[in-house]
């Protein structure tokens, strides 16, 4: 579903975030991206979703390669992937439905639609009722569990999270990335860039771990 | 997966869509309005400087509209009038008018008697009873000419020539070429026209500058919204969209201001000319611009407001994107 080629990133800075890093996903897979922060996590999956270009290399989702998608191509690219961010990226000024039915609005779904789908969606992060409330009367978790709502209500084939259990407890970022597996139990292909080793072994799934933008391992549960 | 697992979008039916459209559409058109009026102190700014920018060429536009209603009732003045000799008999008057009349540069030619010359006169200068003082009529015949090329202001020329021919004519005592203040006053309502519109282009422009400044500010307070919204798949067509209609409505409520103003002008300006008109003996009013008129100023200005919005937010839109190193 996903497979980096020897791939590369340099910032303008000149920082190297990654380097020669070859992957492959499998649809309907998950797996975890390990690593220290800065080993590139974050890099791989901002190429994914096309937040930024390869320096070199080539990457390939769902058979084709990204490096064709134009400027206007972006948009409809990122349709197809769900994301979720660690500082959850809500729009506080507006209500828990608005924030999950953004991608439908986008995708012009009709209203009555976009309704049953927000609210099919909070039913599965376990928000179901908090349509009304604003971010900021949310827990931490709460917020985040939004944020997964917002991701996976277009119905994505590909979902990506960075560091999507960085601010929570150790109890409630379990419970958040079995919701993940739960999603990739029903055919979601999910990357997860997580650093945190002892919740990953919980899950058990495959791991791939970066040291300064390498490969420095895969495991397979 | 199958090779559908990646989606262009929802499959519907062209109706579906269609109307898909226009709910969305409808729903950013209330929505930017209702962002708008959020904001009131900062909305009714940037309306009232639009508003007062339309106004000036509107309100300008009007007033010389109306001077030329004004000077098309002149058309009489561009007439030249011929005084026949008082000995002249009626019968050699009613021969020169034939052939005043055959020439191809008068339009038409008319004679007044001496009879009707002072009855007329009785008419307008009021002095009925002190005419009637007069033993003999003091007037002599007249005969009236409307030259072909009235309407032609810049015919200076042609217009002379013709008094010169006519003024050579056996039975002519005097031609009254009394046209010259009638055309300067056309050729300045030209040049005030000229004004007007250049003055409209440059608020145009003013107004343009106006509407996508306001919309560079709307949009950087609202750049987290935006990169979210790109972030899950918003194009630069939809993320643009709700800055388009809040253009819109800063034209169209500027439009409307201006609108305001110039009726405001005009009615405050109805009693002093409706006086001034008066004591010429004119019926003439001031007219407030027409439906259509209205509706263009309305519309022009929401059509500029768009423009505006449009111009700024693909601009600065472009600017706004998600990532960038972190």
């Amino acid at each position: 579903m996903i497979r980096f080629d020897r791939v590369a990133k340099r910032y303008p800075s000149g920082r190297e975030a990654l380097s020669e890093l070859s992957l492959e996903v499998a649809p309907g897979e998950m797996v975890f991206l390990t690593g220290h922060s800065g080993a590139g996590k974050s890099t791989a999956l901002k190429l994914i979703a096309l937040i930024e270009r390869p320096t070199r290399g080539q990457i390939t989702v769902d058979g084709r390669s990204i490096a064709g998608i134009g400027r206007r191509g972006i948009a409809g690219y990122r349709r197809n992937i769900g994301m979720v961010f660690q500082d959850h990226k809500l729009l506080h000024d507006r209500p828990i439905w608005d924030n999950v039915a953004l991608p439908l609005v986008i995708l012009g779904t009709p209203r009555r639609e976009i309704d049953r789908r927000v609210r099919a969606s909070l039913d599965q992060v376990g928000l179901l009722g908090r349509e009304k409330s604003v971010p900021i009367e949310l827990s931490t978790g709460e917020q985040q569990r939004v944020g997964i709502a917002r991701a996976i209500v277009g119905k994505p084939p590909i979902v990506i999270a960075d560091e999507p259990t960085g601010n929570l407890d150790p109890g409630l970022a379990l419970e958040i990335m079995r919701l993940f597996r739960r999603f990739n139990e029903v055919g979601v292909t999910v990357v997860i860039a997580s650093h945190d080793l002892n919740l990953i072994e919980q899950i058990g799934v495959r791991r791939i771990a970066l040291v300064d933008g390498r490969l420095a391992g895969e495991s397979v549960e | 997966m199958n090779e559908s697992a990646i989606r262009g979008g929802e499959k519907r039916g062209f109706g579906a869509r269609v109307s898909g459209w226009f709910e969305r559409h409808l729903q950013t058109l209330v929505a930017s309005l209702g962002r708008l009026a959020r904001a009131p102190f900062g909305t009714a700014l940037t309306v009232g400087v639009i508003g007062i920018a339309l106004a000036l060429p509107a309100s300008l536009g009007v007033l010389v509209t109306n001077a030329r209603a004004l000077s098309g009732g002149w058309e009489h003045a561009l007439d030249l009038t011929l005084y026949l000799k008082p000995s002249l008999p009626d019968h050699d008057a009613a021969q020169l008018l034939e052939h005043v009349a055959a020439r191809p540069d008068v339009a038409t030619a008319r004679l007044v008697s001496a009879t009707e010359g002072l009855a007329e006169f009785r008419r307008w200068s009021g002095l009925g009873s002190a005419l009637d003082a007069l033993k003999d009529n003091p007037l002599p015949a007249a005969i009236v000419v409307r030259p072909r090329f009235v309407a032609d202001a810049g015919d200076a020329g042609a217009l002379a020539s013709l008094a010169d021919a006519l003024r050579a004519m056996p039975g002519v005592d005097q031609v009254q070429l009394d046209t010259e203040w009638a055309r300067r006053f056309t050729a300045i309502l030209d040049a005030l026209r000229r004004v007007v519109t250049m003055l409209a282009v440059a608020l145009a422009v003013a107004v343009l500058l106006v509407v996508g400044n306001t919309i560079r500010l709307d949009i950087d307070t609202r750049r987290v919204e935006i990169e979210v919204t790109k972030l899950v798949g918003g194009s630069d067509g939809f993320v643009r969209r709700p800055f388009l209609y809040g253009g819109f409505w800063y034209g169209l409520g500027g439009g409307l201001i201006a609108w305001l103003l110039v009726e405001a002008l005009v009615l405050a300006l109805a009693g002093p000319v409706g006086r001034i008109s008066a004591a010429y003996g004119s019926t003439f009013t001031l007219a407030t611009p027409d439906l259509a008129e209205a509706l263009g100023l309305v519309g022009g200005g929401a059509l500029l407001g768009w423009i505006g919005a449009f111009v700024s937010a693909t601009r600065h839109l472009r600017a706004i994107e998600p990532g960038a190193e972190s």
